[in-house]
């Protein structure tokens, strides 16, 4: 019996087990993919947002600014890359120069700091490859960047240092309140728990039904992006974006905290929930936006697209807190933008809620504060590399060309607590297969180490889900 | 403090380009030579070409790529070349420092006197063509299913499409074939292959697999693993036109679309790029921009025939000996510019007044010419032109020139005239 | 028996010659067509009396450095047992080490070709 399951492994669910793994609790997280951050958590602008763009008094304001607030310390805690590199929103001619003010209002209201309107002319001084047609813009200090996927991977790798059961592979199927506890009813077993959160992105509806919950419903929403490569960084300093709208903040350009360039999201409602695919007119439609910011945008220098399926909250606020349909399960669902940024605000304050509604937590004794650091070699300086090298060879072994990951890396990032054990999984963590290449290079390579280190045949390792088999056969008798 | 090695010559790679580079540097008194070669092996992409047809004009005789890497692999060791396996170079710096890791030596600084690029070339893969759709497991290019066969000893579909009419395309199309897959069909955007036609009969042909021209795949399907693709025929200007999509049920895309000169290194060390085919600009004497820095076969321009990456490597490795034994080619050298329907030239500037009674000049062209000439002009002076039958953008031109024409001239232009 | 006219695609060289070949009565060649060199003959006549090809493929090895030995038959067998012949080395197993040359299996498919080794694979 758990006392609390977490439903979904993306950003919410990370930090929600992270912060729960502070107290004496068994808890489990359970993943409907092999590895975390499948969903929205894997495929979004990967954006630290100020918090001038929700309506005052709302969750997203609230949960927004805090999020900003604990960004800093939680990327240090985490160890993974943060920049403030500030954004700007950019305004073309007066209604927009308007809302642009309107903006900064509201931004001051949230309780934004170091914001501010600067002219056209300031802006091309500071991004000179902006549109000269853009009058003005609202500059937010605060705004960063961050990698979205590597934040819900650390995140639960974190909590699961920290005793959190994770459960990979494990599709929800249906619940049962058994009056003293959930029994949850998984394609992988049956299992029961005092309280469940629901942190199931696209499916977080359908989970809250499984209780009798229907007060709210999801709209998926599709972005479709582009990356460009490195050779084009610098081609912006920080974020641009265009005005917002009621589909969402617009059409960005921004570096990535990898020192790639991305362009998008579009913005389409979807039937399909799980309708991830890049589209002709998507994509085209992303980079007609980004050259309206930034003319001298180069797709040519595309190495990758991809789309992401976000979670529209019917109720037009984030759903965080006890269901009134069931006491037992707490929803933290519609997690659409600023999610990323509010993550670990939203757990701070789901957590908060759970107290008050009278579940017991007693500090642990022993609480491992931080996920330590991953080696790098590349950036070490010779001495430090060949002490590490003389240590664990492995590190003198480049796999991924393209970023120059070593398999050292690969297998740091497979043996950690809810380690990889699909070809994404690794990519997502150390970024072997995400550079100009795409794979070409380093895919075989680290194949043959998943199955080396998980001790199964080659054919067994997967993309990302169950069904993603990356070979069919031994090609002779083994 | 960072602890550096001298070396007269280090090589940066070890496939047929380095090899043979190194081969010619050291019959010409270079003994402090390195190969810094990241696989596990020596021979490069060779390895894993266990096709025949190498070595044809080398040896007169059609052997598998494994065996044409070995003679030189042999020829190396016999000559007592270092060569460093498993060792990736990270950068080039300007002033000749090489930065290598491997798990046995760490990371090791090399300070060359001369270096020879020698890195290939990589596949394109989906995105340079645009390819949109979903993201399932089961969509690969040519050369890593070739990989995963030939080297891992893994069959990695059990139905594909092929998109692109390269030569490893073909190549794969056969090598499936015999192992079971069943392969549906390639598709070539072009109106024409890229491929040798030799590989088109006997790898295409000889199976019943239909080749369809001016046809793309316009949509992946699939969530987990590929499921299948939706091709279409284009127009003119290469744009699917509506109406024409067809659905092919498979479980493999193999993306065989090109092929790129590795240049990450070359441009991290200023290098000079040539924009149009993202290989190097060099001089007849196979040296870059840079001085001492030389670089021959793949990573100047693809090549068609491994045959011609060693004649061209002699001529680096050559030459990058001369360079250490302070032999300076002091000529004059001229410009060799490509026009009319011809994309590069290597060399781009070639020497006059040197000891030799030719010089070889390689190019390719951007579209299929029957019945025309090649034409190399000197301002409205025509110098030479030769006549061919055929050329087409799958094959490497290569003609000679005269050593008096050049000396005579003040610029070389190669173009076609139909 | 008379055969029906069939073309010939001339591998010999980029020109790729499509050669006609028209038969006699008696079966054997009456007229090659639409050569541009001697080569296209003799391809063409081969390619309809007795099309034959060199195949290359893999063996497993057991104790080596790698898994697999490339290898290729020692002369070219008949077009239509290719796939045959794959099948055959489908269990073959060798031992390491292996050397350019080595015969791997003998007079595969009673060709009268050998499986011939194309690498080197030290043992381990």
């Amino acid at each position: 019996m758990y006392d609390i399951f977490i439903i979904g492994s993306g950003v919410s669910g990370g930090f929600i087990a992270l912060e729960l793994s502070k107290y004496d609790l068994k808890i489990a997280i359970a993943e409907k993919s092999l590895d975390p951050a499948n969903g929205c958590s894997r495929a979004n602008s990967g954006i630290v947002h100020g918090g001038y763009d929700p309506i005052p008094g709302t969750l997203k304001a609230k949960l927004n600014v805090r999020g900003t607030e604990m960004m800093l310390e939680m990327a240090e805690r985490l160890h993974i890359d943060y920049d403030r590199c500030g954004a700007y929103v950019i305004a073309f001619g007066e209604d927009d120069d308007k809302k642009a003010y309107e903006l900064y209002q509201r931004g001051l209201t949230n309780g934004v700091e170091h914001l501010s309107i600067v002219s056209g002319d300031e802006l091309l001084k500071r991004e000179p490859n902006i549109s000269k047609d853009v009058t003005s813009a609202l500059h937010s200090g605060t705004t960063g960047i961050i990698s979205p996927y590597k934040m819900a991977i650390a995140s639960t790798e974190l909590a699961c240092t920290n005793g959190v059961e994770f459960l990979r592979a494990h599709t929800v199927i249906g619940m049962e309140d058994m009056g003293d506890y959930i029994r949850i009813d998984t394609d992988k077993g049956v299992y029961e728990a005092k309280y469940v959160v629901n942190a199931a992105g696209v499916n977080s509806a359908k989970i809250a039904r499984m209780l009798g919950d229907d007060s709210f419903d999801i709209i998926a929403r599709k972005g479709e992006y582009l990356i460009l490569d490195k050779s084009e960084s610098g081609i912006v300093n920080s974020v641009i974006f265009q005005m917002p709208s009621k589909m969402g903040k617009g059409i960005l350009v921004s570096p990535t905290i990898d020192g790639n360039v991305l362009l998008g999201p579009t913005s389409h409602n979807v039937d399909d929930m799980y309708d991830k695919s890049t589209t002709k007119d998507g994509i085209a439609e992303a980079i007609r936006g980004a050259k309206r910011s930034v003319p001298t945008v180069n797709e040519r220098k595309l190495i990758t697209m991809f789309a992401g399926v976000r979670s529209v909250p019917t109720t037009g606020d984030f759903v965080i807190g006890q269901s009134k349909a069931n006491p037992r399960l707490f929803n933290v669902a519609g997690i659409e933008s600023p999610g990323l940024t509010s993550s670990p605000a939203i757990a701070e304050y789901l957590v908060g809620i759970m107290k008050d509604c009278g579940i017991e937590m007693s500090t642990k004794k022993t609480y491992v504060m931080n996920r330590p650091a991953e080696k790098k070699p590349r950036l070490m300086s010779q001495a430090d590399a060949n002490a590490l090298i003389a240590k664990e060879p492995a590190y003198g072994k480049i796999v991924c060309r393209c970023e120059q990951v070593t398999e050292g890396e690969i297998l740091d990032a497979i043996r950690r607590p809810a380690g990889a054990v699909t070809v994404d999984g690794v990519k997502m963590r150390v970024r072997a297969g995400m550079g100009r290449c795409q794979g070409g290079f380093c895919t075989s390579r680290v194949i043959e180490i998943l199955a080396r280190e998980l001790g199964v045949s080659q054919t067994e390792i997967r993309k990302q889900n169950e069904d993603s088999k990356m070979l069919y056969r031994t090609l002779r008798e083994e | 403090m960072d602890i550096c090695i001298d070396k007269d010559l280090v090589i940066v790679g070890g496939g047929p380009a380095g090899l043979a580079a190194a081969i010619t540097a050291k019959e010409n008194g270079i003994d402090d030579i390195v190969i810094i070669e990241r696989d596990k092996y020596a021979g490069g992409v060779l390895r894993q070409c266990i096709h025949d047809g190498f070595g044809l004009q080398m040896f007169g005789e059609r052997l598998t790529g494994p065996e044409y890497a070995a003679r030189y692999e042999e020829k190396a060791k016999e000559l007592g070349i270092e060569i460093k396996l498993n060792t990736f170079v990270l950068d080039i710096t300007g002033d000749k420092i090489v930065r290598t890791v491997s798990p046995d030596d760490g990371m090791v600084f090399y300070k060359a006197k001369a270096i020879v690029l020698a890195m290939g070339c990589r596949e394109k893969s989906r995105p340079a063509i645009m390819l949109t759709g979903e993201r399932p497991a089961g969509v690969y290019t040519a050369g890593l299913v070739q990989r995963l066969i030939n080297i891992d000893g893994f069959v990695p579909g059990k139905e594909a499409v092929i998109l692109g009419s390269g030569d490893i395309g073909l190549i794969m199309a056969r090598r499936l074939t015999l192992e079971g897959v069943n392969v549906k069909a390639v598709y070539e955007l072009m109106s024409y292959s890229s491929g040798l036609k030799r590989n088109i009969v006997q790898c295409l042909d000889d199976y019943g697999i239909p080749l369809y021209l001016d046809h793309t795949v316009v949509n992946i399907h699939g969530k987990d693993r590929v499921t299948g693709v939706t091709v279409a025929k284009v127009d003119e200007k290469k744009q699917p036109i509506p109406g024409t999509e067809e659905y092919v049920q498979c479980d493999m895309l193999v993306l065989s679309v090109g092929l790129i000169p590795e240049n990450e290194l070359s441009k991290g060390a200023g290098v000079e790029l040539n924009p149009v085919t993202g290989g190097l600009f060099v001089d007849d004497n196979m040296s870059t921009n840079m001085d001492g820095v030389f670089a021959c076969g793949n990573v100047v321009h693809v090549h068609d025939l491994v045959d011609f990456v060693t004649i061209e490597s002699n001529n680096a490795g050559k030459c990058a000996a001369d360079y250490i034994k302070g032999k300076k080619n002091e000529g004059e050298a001229i410009e060799v510019i490509p026009e009319n329907g011809v994309r590069y030239v290597v060399p781009s500037t070639v020497h006059k007044n040197c000891d030799r009674k030719t010089a070889d000049f390689m190019f390719r062209v951007g579209k299929v010419y029957k019945d025309a000439r090649i034409t190399v002009y000197d301002g409205d002076r025509l110098v030479r032109s030769f006549k061919k039958s055929i050329l087409t953008p799958g094959e490497m031109e290569k003609i000679k020139l005269a050593q008096m024409d050049i000396d005579s001239a003040s610029q070389l232009r190669i173009g076609i005239e139909e | 028996m008379k055969r029906e006219d069939t073309v010939i695609t001339c591998i010999a060289c980029p020109n790729g010659c499509d050669i006609k070949v028209s038969f006699a009565e008696d079966g054997s060649i009456a007229k090659l067509e639409g050569y541009k060199c001697k080569n296209g003959i003799t391809y063409a006549t081969a390619e309809v009396t007795a099309p034959e090809r060199i195949l290359t493929s893999s063996v497993a090895v057991v104790g080596g450095e790698f898994k697999l030995a490339s290898v290729k038959t020692s002369k070219p067998i008949p077009k239509g047992m290719m796939k045959d012949a794959v099948k055959a080395l489908y269990s073959v197993k060798v031992n390491a080490p292996v050397k350019v040359g080595d015969v791997l299996v003998e007079n595969i498919l009673g060709t009268g070709a050998d499986i011939v080794s194309t690498c080197v694979v030290e043992k381990v």
